[in-house]
C-alpha cells in the first residue's frame, strides 16, 4: 500500500521535528533568567546550600551535557524528575493530560460536529435569515474572549439555572472509573460504568463548549465560503444540468470539495486548543495538565515544561499527519 | 410536424449592480423532432443564455422575466423546481463547453455517471454502472471498464468531453443542448467530437440545439440555422438558404469573415464596432450602429419577423421595406 509506506515516511519525519523543539525549548528554558535551585532553596539559604542544589539537579553541567542526559533519558520514556514536586514528570503527565486531552477532544468534536452544518446551511441560505443567525453565532465565538464567556456560562448555567456542574471532572460522591486511557468517559463507556459517564460529560459540557467556541466560529465561516466558492463551480452545473437532487448536490458533489481548508483548519486548531486549553481549565478548576504547566513556568521547573511541551508537539506532529491522510481520501489528486 | 420545445417571447435579464442588463429580449424559436439546430452568434449575443434559460439554470442576479418555454406543450417555466429538475438530464439533457472543468474533480466517472443514470432510470447501481459501460462504448471510449474507475484527472480533454456526451444521452433524452462542445478541444479532435454527438443523437432520434460561434461547424451538420446578435434573433433559415441567400446584414458579415470564404492574399472582413450597451440599450434596431445598410427609420422600434422564403425569416425594417414596396405596399411604419 502506497498510503502506508506514506505514514511510515512521514512517522520518520517526527524525530527531527521532535529533536528541533527539544533543543528549542531546552534552550529557551535554560538561558532565560532565573535559578531553580535558588527557588528551591528559599531566600535564607547559603551559597554552598544552593551550590550544592545545584549540583544534585545537574545543572553545573555544561548545556550541551545536560540536554544529552535529558535527550537519554527521555529515548527510555523517562521525562526526568519534577524539580517543584520530585515527581517523576511521567507519573505526573500520566495523571493530568488525559483530563486536558478529553477536554480538547471534546471541544474539537463540538467544534466540527456543529461548525460543518452550520457553514453548510450558511451557504446554501446565503444572505437569508438562517445565514444571518449563523453568522450572527460565529461573530460572537471569534470576538469573545475566552475568560468572560467562561464567567458568563458559569453565571448562567451553574450559578442562576443550575443546570451544569461548574467544576471538576465528576460530581463528588463518585469516584473516579477503573483507569485505562485516563479519559473519564471513554475508561467509564469501557467498563460500563454510566453514572459515571453521565457525570463526566455532564462536567465537560461548559469547558467544552468555551473552550471550542472560537473554532467553531471559525470552521463555520471556512466551511460557508468554502461551500459558495464550490457551488459556483462548473461541475456543480453539470450535476444541476444532469437532474441530480439537490441534497445529493450539496452533501455529495459539493461538500467533498469544500473540505478540504476545512480539514487543514481543523488540523491547527487542534494544537491551539490545547494551548488555549490552560485558561478555560483554570475558569472550571477542571484538573487538567494546564495548571500544572503554569506552576512549573512558575518555578522554572524545566523537566515538567519539557516534558509538556515533548508531548503537545508530538500530538500536534501526528494530528497533521491525520490531517494528511484525510487529505488523501478528500482529493483523490493527491497521491503519496 | 410537431414542435419539441417552442420557446416564446423569451426575456431574460441580469440584476447587476450598474443596472438591469438585457441579455435576451424576445427571443423566440421552434425546435422539431430529431432535427439538429444551430445557434450562431459572436460572443455575449446570448447563445449560453437562451440554453441556460431552456434548462432553467440561469444564476442570480439572472432572472427569466417573461415568456414561455414549451416542452411538449407544458410551460417548463410553470414547474416547480423539482419537476424542472426530473426533467433536467432525463428529457433534456446538456453538454458544455469547459470539459476540464465541468466534471467533479474528486469523483470517479463510474460514480458521476451511475448516479445519473439511477436518478432517472430509477435502477440499481450494479445495473447503472452497466448502462454507463455501454454508454461509454458508444462514444468511442477507449477501455470502458477502466475509465469507470478513473477520475476526471486522469482523463484528457476529449475523453472528458465524450464521457460528459454519454451522460447526458445516458438517459435517452428527446433534446441535446450542446453549448459550444468543442471549442475548448484541441483543434485535431473537434471534428471527432462533433461527429459524435451529430452520429449519437441521429441514432437516436435526439433533437439537438447546437451552440457555436463556428459557422463552418453549422454549415456541415445542422439542418436550420438561428443567428443571435445582442439577445435577439436576426435571422432563421435552413442552412442551405442561408449560407446561398443571407439576407441580414449581420448574418452577410459574419459570412464574409470566414476565413475559407475569404480570397487568398486579402484582409479578412470583419464587422466594425462592437455589441451595444444591454443596460441602456438603444430604442430601435440593435444592430443599427454596425449596419451598413441603415436608414433613419430603422432607429424607432424593433424589428419584427419577416417572412422571406420558405422557412426563412429575417428581422430587419429595412429588408422588410424594401420587400413590401417592391410589393407594392408602400412602406408600413
Amino acid at each position: 500500500m502506497r498510503i502506508a509506506k506514506y505514514i511510515g515516511i512521514r512517522l520518520l519525519y517526527i524525530i527531527p521535528v521532535m529533536l528541533g523543539v527539544t533543543i528549542l525549548v531546552f534552550l529557551i528554558s535554560h538561558t532565560i533568567p532565573g535559578d531553580p535551585a535558588s527557588l528551591i532553596a528559599g531566600p535564607k539559604a547559603s551559597k554552598a546550600t544552593i551550590e550544592r542544589i545545584r549540583h544534585d539537579l545537574g545543572l553545573d553541567k555544561p548545556i550541551y551535557v545536560q540536554y544529552m542526559i535529558y535527550l537519554r533519558g527521555l529515548l527510555k520514556g523517562d521525562f526526568g524528575k519534577s524539580i517543584r514536586t520530585g515527581i517523576d514528570v511521567a507519573t505526573d503527565l500520566k495523571k493530568y493530560f488525559p483530563a486536558t486531552l478529553e477536554l480538547t477532544f471534546f471541544s474539537m468534536l463540538f467544534a466540527i460536529g456543529a461548525g460543518i452544518p452550520l457553514g453548510i446551511i450558511s451557504a446554501i441560505k446565503r444572505n437569508r435569515w438562517p445565514d444571518h443567525i449563523s453568522r450572527t453565532f460565529s461573530i460572537f465565538g471569534v470576538s469573545m474572549p475566552v475568560f468572560w464567556l467562561g464567567l458568563l456560562l458559569l453565571l448562567v448555567f451553574y450559578s442562576k439555572l443550575k443546570i451544569l456542574p461548574g467544576s471538576g471532572r465528576l460530581d463528588t460522591i463518585l469516584s473516579p472509573p477503573t483507569h485505562i486511557t485516563g479519559m473519564y468517559t471513554i475508561d467509564a463507556l469501557l467498563t460500563g460504568n454510566w453514572p459515571v459517564f453521565i457525570s463526566a460529560l455532564t462536567h465537560l459540557i461548559l469547558p467544552a463548549f468555551c473552550l471550542g467556541y472560537v473554532y467553531l466560529a471559525i470552521i463555520t465561516r471556512i466551511t460557508r465560503s468554502s461551500m459558495l466558492e464550490v457551488l459556483n463551480k462548473e461541475y456543480i452545473e453539470t450535476a444541476r444540468a444532469n437532474g441530480i437532487p439537490e441534497k445529493s448536490i450539496i452533501l455529495k458533489h459539493a461538500l467533498k470539495n469544500a473540505l478540504i481548508p476545512v480539514v487543514t483548519i481543523i488540523g491547527i486548531s487542534f494544537g491551539e486548543l490545547m494551548g488555549g486549553a490552560i485558561l478555560t481549565e483554570t475558569i472550571f478548576s477542571f484538573p487538567g495538565v494546564g495548571k500544572y504547566v503554569v506552576e512549573s513556568i512558575n518555578y522554572l521547573d524545566f523537566p515538567a515544561i519539557m516534558g509538556f511541551t515533548v508531548v503537545v508537539t508530538f500530538i500536534y506532529v501526528f494530528m497533521n499527519l491525520l490531517v494528511d491522510v484525510i487529505y488523501a481520501f478528500l482529493d483523490p489528486q493527491i497521491r503519496y | 410536424m410537431e414542435e419539441l420545445l417552442k420557446v416564446e417571447g423569451l426575456h431574460t435579464y441580469f440584476h447587476t449592480y450598474r443596472g438591469v442588463l438585457k441579455a435576451l429580449t424576445g427571443v423566440s424559436f421552434s425546435l422539431y423532432p430529431g432535427e439538429i439546430l444551430g445557434l450562431v452568434g459572436e460572443t455575449g449575443c446570448g447563445k449560453s443564455v437562451t440554453a441556460r434559460s431552456i434548462m432553467r439554470l440561469i444564476k442570480e442576479p439572472g432572472k427569466i422575466e417573461e415568456g414561455k418555454i414549451l416542452y411538449r406543450g407544458k410551460d417548463l417555466l410553470s414547474l416547480s423546481e423539482e419537476e424542472m429538475r426530473t426533467i433536467r438530464g432525463k428529457d433534456i439533457s446538456m453538454i458544455f463547453q469547459e470539459p476540464m472543468t465541468s466534471l467533479n474533480p474528486v469523483l470517479k466517472i463510474g460514480t458521476l455517471m451511475s448516479e445519473v443514470i439511477m436518478v432517472h432510470k430509477k435502477v440499481n447501481k450494479n445495473r447503472a454502472l452497466n448502462i454507463a459501460k455501454k454508454m461509454l462504448k458508444e462514444v468511442k471510449m477507449p477501455d470502458p471498464e477502466g475509465v469507470l474507475n478513473k477520475y476526471p484527472f486522469e482523463l484528457s480533454g476529449g475523453m472528458r468531453q465524450r464521457v460528459m456526451i454519454a451522460m447526458a444521452l445516458s438517459s435517452d433524452p428527446e433534446i441535446l443542448i450542446a453549448d459550444e462542445p468543442t471549442t475548448a478541444l484541441d483543434v485535431t479532435i473537434q471534428g471527432q467530437i462533433l461527429r459524435l454527438i451529430i452520429d449519437l443523437s441521429q441514432k437516436r432520434g435526439t433533437a439537438v440545439l447546437l451552440i457555436t460561434h463556428d459557422l463552418g461547424v453549422v454549415a456541415n451538420v445542422a439542418d436550420r440555422v438561428i443567428v443571435m446578435y445582442a439577445g435577439n434573433i436576426v435571422e432563421e433559415g435552413r442552412v442551405k438558404s442561408i449560407f446561398t441567400n443571407p439576407s441580414h446584414p449581420y448574418t452577410k458579415g459574419l459570412l464574409r469573415s470566414l476565413p475559407s470564404l475569404a480570397k487568398e492574399g486579402e484582409e479578412l472582413p470583419t464587422i466594425p464596432g462592437t455589441l451595444p450597451n444591454l443596460i441602456y440599450p438603444p430604442k430601435g434596431c440593435l444592430f443599427y450602429d454596425r449596419c451598413d445598410i441603415r436608414e433613419e427609420y430603422c432607429k424607432e422600434g424593433r424589428p419584427e419577423r419577416f417572412h422571406l422564403g420558405e422557412e426563412h425569416y429575417v428581422w430587419c425594417h429595412k429588408i422588410k421595406n424594401e420587400k413590401m414596396e417592391r410589393l407594392g405596399y408602400g412602406r408600413t411604419d
